[in-house]
């Protein structure tokens, strides 16, 4: 049910682990309902120049988790709020219908990092 | 290295079955209806393969009606005992760990039939009470339903007793024996059985052939209409090739069964052992008493089943998992969540059911290769922290 393309990026995740001083966190889903995804954002001068993640959850979270991250790497605050869901689907060729529910937790868990960022900055 | 252990989905077709169906394809393609050479020959073949698997449970010829598989025999068996009940109220006592084709046709006969069903707990090792049972039967009650075990953490049932009891009571009793055919004796007039069903696929038969046992004398109506088929209580073509291979693969089945039990479940045992000896954090799901010889079925904490799964395939391993995730629901197991354990836990569930191909070989590889998966996505765990080698839900 899943192309190649989510296998190798579940199979080799880009941006896995903790970030030390982390400018934002956004932290969505919990453990009884099977999906957590965590994202750590590192902020220089409004762009995002470093993202990290951590993942809960099946092979089409871990994927669109590397993906999203990988995705906001270099983008200003703004442009990263702009990727959707359908966004990292894309960039993954497409994930089974039952799936597409992970990539949300990707665009939630960016906006829930960018949401954490900003507070901080008040 | 590739390695099978999803053996509860289904089985690889014995080479030595497929070689007896092959002539019953090309050669011997009579429909065993017809009055001619062509069908008797092929009629000569059910009639047979109808006496073997009688045999194989104890049961006379004329009890045992082929279907397309175990979810039509769990049909047939419960939507025919119900519209075949002239009692007023109607009512059917069934197990909360049943598979889909029982719960979901009790679902439906709820709805449409206006059947009451009483679904009985389980206790940690997966098994219906007894008494549970006694406690629950009612003027009403026509059925007994509860499965001999359970797919996906191998929970042998009490089907002796319970039998004796619906004996007792004059009341029907029915088991899904899809998943039990393969490693359990059954005999049905010692364990009181009126109705079973199964499944040839589960026992290295082939796929979409099954049966349905009736007791003589059980009163219960057609489900499928139309032709004169099986003595006028399941129309359809007799499928010879598959009712062949269905009473080969059982036969050959009966004939190695203790032989397999006991080599398989050692392989399963020093596994099991192994994964909860040398991996932290792992859960046993149902005991090991009363168990399928061939089941293990392991929760990995903090992690996800599916991904799991999905990280063994991607090393050739072949497993199934109880997490949401892979059945495309939001909710886990509803088997595993009846064993009491809690949420997170059912959703890094994994069943690993071996067969009678299993080697040891395999169940070291398996084991390297889950040992290392764990690892892998503890790491990517936003549970779990590595530095300190524990983990934790909140």
């Amino acid at each position: 049910m899943y192309n190649d393309k989510v296998l190798e990026a579940f199979a080799n995740p880009k941006n896995v682990g903790e970030m030390e001083n982390a400018d934002g966190i956004g932290t969505i889903g919990n453990a009884s309902c099977g999906d957590i995804m965590r994202i750590y954002i590192k902020v220089e001068n409004n762009v995002i120049v470093d993202a990290k993640f951590k993942t809960f959850g099946c092979a089409a979270a871990i994927a669109t988790a590397s993906t999203a991250t990988d995705m906001i790497i270099g983008k200003t605050i703004e442009e990263a709020l702009t990727i959707k869901n359908a966004d990292v689907v894309a960039f993954l060729g497409g994930l089974p219908p039952q799936k597409i529910h992970c990539s949300v937790l990707a665009e939630e868990a960016i906006q829930a990092a960018v949401e954490d960022y900003r507070s901080k900055q008040k | 290295m590739k390695v099978y252990l999803d053996n509860s989905a289904t089985t690889a077709l014995d080479k030595e079955v497929l070689e007896q169906m092959i002539p019953y394809f090309t050669d011997t393609f009579g429909n065993p209806s017809s009055l001619h050479n062509y069908g008797r020959k092929a009629l000569k073949a059910v009639d047979e393969s109808r006496e073997i698997i009688a045999k194989c449970i104890g049961a006379k010829a004329n009890e045992i009606y082929f279907t397309s598989g175990g979810s039509e025999s769990d049909n047939w068996a419960l939507k025919g005992v119900v519209k075949a009940s002239k009692q007023k109220k109607k009512h059917i006592i069934t197990s909360c760990i049943e598979h889909p084709a029982i719960m979901d046709t009790l679902a439906y006969l709820e709805e449409k039939e206006n059947v009451s069903v009483t679904y009985l707990p389980v206790d940690k090792g997966g098994r219906v009470n007894v008494k549970d049972i006694e406690d629950s039967i009612t003027d009403d009650t026509i059925l007994v339903s509860v499965m001999f075990a359970n797919n996906e953490m191998g929970a042998i049932q009490p089907i002796a007793e319970i039998g004796k009891i619906c004996k007792e009571e004059g009341i029907l009793f029915h088991t899904d024996a899809v998943q039990a055919m393969d490693s359990q004796n059954i005999d049905v007039n010692e364990l009181n059985i009126d109705l079973l069903s199964m499944s040839a696929h589960k026992f290295h038969g082939p796929k979409g052939i099954g049966v349905l046992y009736i007791r003589s004398g059980v009163k219960i109506d057609r489900l499928i209409h139309g032709g004169h088929q099986e003595r006028r209580m399941r129309a359809g073509t007799t499928d010879t090739p598959l009712i062949v291979g269905m009473a080969k693969a059982l036969e050959i089945a009966v004939r190695d069964r203790a032989e397999n039990n006991a080599r398989i479940s050692s392989l399963r045992d020093d596994f099991v052992k192994r994964v909860l000896d040398e991996i932290p954090f792992v859960y046993l799901n149902g005991g090991m008493e009363h168990r399928l010889p061939n089941n293990a079925n392991l929760s990995f904490a903090y992690i996800e089943g599916e991904s799991i799964l999905i990280n063994l395939d991607l090393a050739g391993v072949a497993v199934s998992s109880g997490s949401a995730c892979s059945s495309g629901s939001l909710e886990p197991s509803h088997v595993i969540l009846a064993l009491g354990v809690k949420e997170e836990l059912a959703h890094s569930s994994i069943r690993f059911s071996l067969g009678k191909d299993t080697t040891q070989e395999e169940m070291d590889y398996t084991f390297d290769v889950l040992k290392a998966s764990v690892e892998r996505l503890r790491q990517m765990s936003p549970l779990f922290n590595m530095e300190k080698g524990t983990g934790s839900y909140v």
